[in-house]
């Protein structure tokens, strides 16, 4: 039996809104009931999320893609055009835990619960995604990569809702790709996951953007990485130096899932792999016209 | 305490009212109701025994609160094995052994009869991605793969062959 809590069930967003000031949202539950049970979470009112109207909405549409604050971990992988809209965060949705917790949980609560190794968040960081942030008297939004403040901290307030993901669709030339390492492909915690985009003009690449997780205190983008690669010709050498320079930038731990020093290689290997992968997609691409 | 409640539900195709807390999974809930084909295992997302489906999408129904499927479909094992139209699923996974000691089987077959309806004709990849989320320590799967692909024949071919 769970520990003794009350549950609100707002019929729409508003009436959400103004029970959340004391209440902790419930949407997929697929952590937030886990940690009830351990009595890790000592929620005493938990608001649920499931009424709320348009809540799973998925919009992709001119160059940009907005998915609802519902939008399940499962409607990634049913929606015909995230394929094209956010090929990582599909590599990711395949691989997320298994198949009921996909349809349980939401991209919004795997960014909320801020563990650095939520699977959705490298993809989320490589796709460059801000979130959108309602409270009952102000709606804002905020770039995912400054939403994180240390091990599972975060700028959202506790009267905040995360109503809304978006984030620009990518264009032909460009490459995304998100590599998860596990003991198994679901239904297991990453040791390292790795997301790459890659934009390609000619033999230059105009833009990068790496993001690591499971290998610091929050998932982060290795943004010196990035400035490697960037106005550069993805050579060897080049991909070898920004893929060393991931590596240095990462502050894994030890734990019963990986040593940091296997964490700290993984990742080099991974980014050297996705970098060269991204850039020779594009090539041939680029060939094939 | 938490406050408890009736909630209105279709549990495999009959309207029911089930009294249930607010802290109430639906795994407890439907156990303590009678669903005994809804199996407790790991309590945390891992295993799958409990899977049911909500509105024809599996989940685990350890991480579901019961207030939460008011109004909804709810379907268990039960609810695939229609005494006149049993879904083919059960009679590939007896002519094949996939069952060994059968508590990971109802929630398998949760999984494996929504996999079927969106892919009829499962690739081993995209079983192993649909059954990631349900553990089977007796049988190595090996079997519950051929079981699945034979129900997706039996299905493509128009219904049972029995």
């Amino acid at each position: 039996m769970l520990r003794d809590f009350e549950l609100d069930m707002p019929a729409d967003l508003q009436e959400t809104l103004a029970c959340l000031p004391g209440g902790t949202p419930l949407a997929g539950g697929t952590n937030l009931l886990v940690d009830l049970r351990a009595r890790r979470e000592s929620a005493e009112r938990l608001v649920w999320l499931g009424n709320i109207d348009a809540f799973r909405d998925i919009k992709i549409e001119d160059g940009q893609a907005a998915i609802g604050g519902g939008t399940t971990v499962g409607d990634i992988l049913r929606h015909p055009g995230m394929e094209r809209a956010a090929p990582a965060l599909v590599d990711c949705a395949r691989v997320f835990g298994g198949q009921m917790v996909r349809n349980q949980a939401t991209l919004a609560g795997n960014v909320c619960s801020g563990s650095p190794a939520a699977d959705s968040v490298p993809p989320l960081l490589s796709l460059d995604a801000e979130l959108c942030l309602a409270s009952a008297t102000q709606v804002r939004t905020i770039a995912l990569d400054d939403f994180y403040t240390g091990f599972k901290k975060n700028r959202r307030s506790p009267d905040e809702l995360v109503t809304g993901i978006s984030w620009p669709v990518p264009g032909p030339n460009t490459a995304n790709r998100f590599y998860k390492l596990a003991r198994r492909k679901g239904d297991a915690i990453t040791v390292v996951g790795v997301a790459v985009t890659v934009t390609r003009d000619g033999n230059t690449c105009t833009d990068a953007r790496i993001a690591l997780g499971a290998v610091a205190p929050t998932v982060f983008r290795a943004k010196e990485a990035e400035a490697l690669i960037i106005g550069e010709t993805l050579t060897e050498e080049r991909v070898d130096e920004a893929a060393q320079k991931a590596k240095e930038l990462s502050d894994p731990i030890d734990d019963l899932r990986a040593s940091a020093d296997y964490r700290r290689d993984m990742v080099q290997v991974l980014t050297r792999r996705l970098l060269n992968q991204a850039w020779q997609s594009l090539g041939e691409k680029e060939a094939g016209r | 305490m938490s406050s408890e409640k009736a909630i209105a539900v279709q549990i495999n195709g009959i309207g029911r009212e089930l009294s249930a807390p607010a802290n109430e999974t639906l795994l407890d809930c439907l156990r303590r109701h009678g669903f005994f084909e809804v199996k407790s295992g790991c309590e945390k997302g891992d295993c799958g025994a409990c899977a049911v489906q909500i509105d024809g999408e599996p989940v685990d129904s350890c991480l579901t609160l019961a207030w939460t499927v008011e109004g909804r479909s709810v379907t268990t094992l039960e609810g695939l094995n229609d005494t006149d139209n049993p879904h083919p699923l059960i009679a590939a996974f007896l002519e094949h052994g996939a069952v060994q000691c059968g508590y990971c089987t109802p929630g398998i077959m949760i999984a494996a009869e929504a996999l079927l309806r969106e892919t009829p004709e499962p690739s081993d990849d995209d079983i192993a991605i649909a059954l990631s989320g349900n553990l089977c320590r007796c049988t190595g799967y090996t079997k519950i793969f051929a079981a699945i692909k034979q129900a997706g024949e039996v299905l493509r071919a128009g219904g049972n062959d029995d």
